[in-house]
């Protein structure tokens, strides 16, 4: 069989995918896959009243639907971020540069009270809001600043390489066709940019459906209004409800891998319409 | 249309890419602009598209001053060197772009798109390549469409910047012969940029010899050849023989040998350069007189009839030279006189132009 196997330029195929297979199932697959053999020890009624109670089922909803949002917001800002950092020079943008990569750094608890300070009603901004009746600390509101915290960077560290080796050539090409700005945005960078958007969108929609450090001390966390699946899973863990804990960890699991799926199609769709190699 | 360049000047920092530059460029014809890289024959073409704005000077454009338009008004068609090409963009939609971006007013059906399209993919002989992306197309191809979508907007002159510098030689030889046969049959205003002269004698219909921000000569293609008004002109087009050296009466004097020539427009003692086409340079074997340079023959390159002689200079004449001087003859002379390599003969010159002296005159 091995004769059948067409000779190839790059050697060593079989040690290289042998090292990932065996790295991913050790780091990944492994430790993923015990949540479901934990979970499958359920019956189907404890398995449902774990994942689909009301508390539960709210979570998911603020987990997913702040993640999308903060995702989308962090997609529109994270691209006129990038766009003003690779685009313009102004004194301090090395330092702006930096701070972009500090939500990377920054422990998520030092975060999340920095924000909760920050947002809560005595708080810098949160004192300003207040009087407007806007709330955000506490609320889910909170919850979705915490996020975009978090999400930005993944955006701008996607965006920014492709922007800085777009060549100003394709804008000038399409001004000299008779584009105006946005003609030539729209049709011209924009597509460039939208794999490299694509991918800063997934990542930090990942990195936001996982983040707990940072939510937690600002959502306070009230039942079904502001407390995130990854919060009722550390509730069921202290409580030593194991099984539960597990069983709503695979919900979540299922449900971030059919959206990043569904977002790794999109890209490869995006790539084919374009008569890019996938 | 006729463009016309009005005492243009522009500066990059301390860099003078534009020095007070003006000129015509004469109504349906080719013209190249040539001259050594960092010359600002970029620059130049660059600020007559709108892409770049002049420090001070007018751009007239078909008799309206065109220096405060924009690239979008100016109706320009400009080709890159590296096509700049939509990559996400079938070729179809490449050439459409110009049509599709018009204001709704002015936009031309679906209909007239494609059979517009169509057309233009005719005539740059690419019709079959129609739903393909860029990145499916050689160089050539890449550059005859980008040329078609310059062409869609129906621009009242085509700006080419190094049109073929991105080709291999083969490519690049086919793709100038098809372009003066394209311009011979659309006649529309076109300028472009090259650093290679061969390709500005081959294609243009007159050349702009730039250097350092300035205009050095424009004239045909032949006229530049033939008569380069300028020590950089001789130097820069066609290859030359250069002497350094003071007039002596009939004689110019380089170190203790001397070289007839025939100008009549020099004084005496004065420092010049001079140059002399290979094919003007002759090979002496039995000098009795001392008119001539010593030189050894370091290699002869014969192929068809015509004969190239590399020689190194014995004397003066050597110094400060990097290449070999140059002779051309017919083989048959050559044969006659008898040549071989390490051989020593004298070089004399049938028509030596001469120019002062300056810093910056030697050949590039």
């Amino acid at each position: 069989m091995a004769r059948n196997i067409k000779k190839r330029v790059l050697p060593g195929f079989g040690p290289s995918l042998g090292f990932t297979l065996i790295y991913l199932s050790l780091i990944v697959l492994i430790p993923l896959s015990a949540v479901f053999l934990k979970t499958s020890t359920m019956t189907p009624h404890d398995f449902w009243q774990a994942v689909a109670s009301p508390r539960v089922v709210a979570s998911y909803k603020l987990t997913f639907g702040a993640s999308l949002l903060a995702a989308c917001l962090n997609a529109v800002f994270g691209l006129l971020l990038a766009w003003g950092l690779t685009r313009y020079t102004f004194p301090g943008r090395k330092i702006v540069d930096a701070l972009i990569d500090l939500p990377f750094a920054l422990p998520t608890a030092v975060a999340g009270i920095a924000l909760t300070a920050i947002y809560a009603k005595n708080g810098w901004i949160g004192s300003f809001l207040e009087p407007h009746g806007i709330d955000i600390a506490f609320r889910p509101a909170g919850v979705l600043v915490a996020l975009i915290f978090i999400g930005l960077p993944f955006v701008v560290r996607t965006v920014q390489p492709v922007l800085e080796d777009l060549e100003v050539e394709f804008e000038e090409a399409a001004a000299s066709l008779g584009a105006n700005r946005w003609q030539s945005f729209q049709r011209v960078v924009f597509p460039t940019l939208l794999p490299a958007l694509l991918t800063g969108f997934a990542l930090a929609f990942a990195r936001a459906v996982g983040e707990y450090g940072s939510v937690i001390f600002i959502a306070g966390n009230i039942p079904m209004v502001s407390e995130i699946t990854p919060l009722i899973i550390i509730t069921k863990l202290e409580q030593f409800d194991y099984r539960g804990a597990t069983a709503v960890a695979a919900v979540m699991l299922v449900i971030s891998f059919v959206m990043l799926l569904v977002i790794n199609v999109l890209q490869a769709w995006n790539a084919r319409r374009y008569g890019r190699n996938v | 249309m006729s463009i016309e360049v009005r005492g243009v000047s522009k500066t990059f920092g301390t860099f003078k890419a534009l020095d007070n530059v003006s000129l015509n460029f004469p109504d349906g014809e080719l013209v190249a602009l040539l001259g050594p890289s960092g010359c600002g024959k970029t620059t130049l073409l660059r600020v007559i598209a709108g892409l770049e704005h002049a420090d001070s000077g007018r751009i007239i454009l078909d008799g309206d001053d065109a220096t405060d338009k924009d690239v979008r008004q100016r109706r320009v068609g400009f080709v890159f060197q590296h096509y700049a090409l939509f990559r996400h963009m079938t070729v179809f939609e490449n050439i459409a772009f110009g049509l599709r971006v018009r204001p709704r007013r002015k936009r031309p059906s679906e209909k007239e798109i494609r059979a517009k399209v169509e057309r233009l993919l005719d005539l740059v002989q690419l019709s079959w390549v129609a739903n393909r992306f860029p990145s499916q197309l050689s160089g050539g191809q890449r550059q005859r469409i980008a040329l078609a979508r310059a062409l869609a907007v129906e621009p009242r002159v085509l700006l080419l910047d190094e049109p073929f510098g991105a080709l291999d030689a083969k490519v690049r030889k086919e793709l100038r012969r098809w372009l003066r046969a394209l311009h011979d049959e659309l006649h529309i205003s076109s300028i472009f940029v090259t650093h290679d002269q061969e390709e500005a004698l081959e294609v243009s219909d007159r050349i702009v010899l730039v250097n350092k921000g300035r205009i050095e000569q424009i004239g045909k293609p032949k006229e530049i050849y033939e008569e380069p008004a300028t020590a950089f002109a001789y130097g820069f087009i066609g290859p030359v023989n250069e002497f350094h050296g003071r007039i002596e009466g009939d004689y110019l004097r380089i170190g203790n040998e001397r070289l007839r020539h025939h100008a009549e427009h020099v004084k005496d003692g004065q420092q010049v350069v001079a140059f002399v086409r290979p094919h003007e340079t002759e090979i002496v074997t039995d000098a009795v007189s001392d008119d001539g340079i010593t030189a050894s023959i370091n290699r002869i390159l014969g192929s068809g009839a015509v004969a190239r002689v590399e020689l190194v200079a014995n004397g003066e004449a050597r110094k400060g030279r990097k290449e070999f001087f140059e002779v051309e003859l017919p083989e048959t002379q050559k044969a006659s006189l008898g040549l071989s390599p390490g051989q020593s003969v004298k070089l004399r010159s049938r028509r030596l132009s001469i120019f002062p002296e300056q810093n910056g005159t030697s050949a590039p």
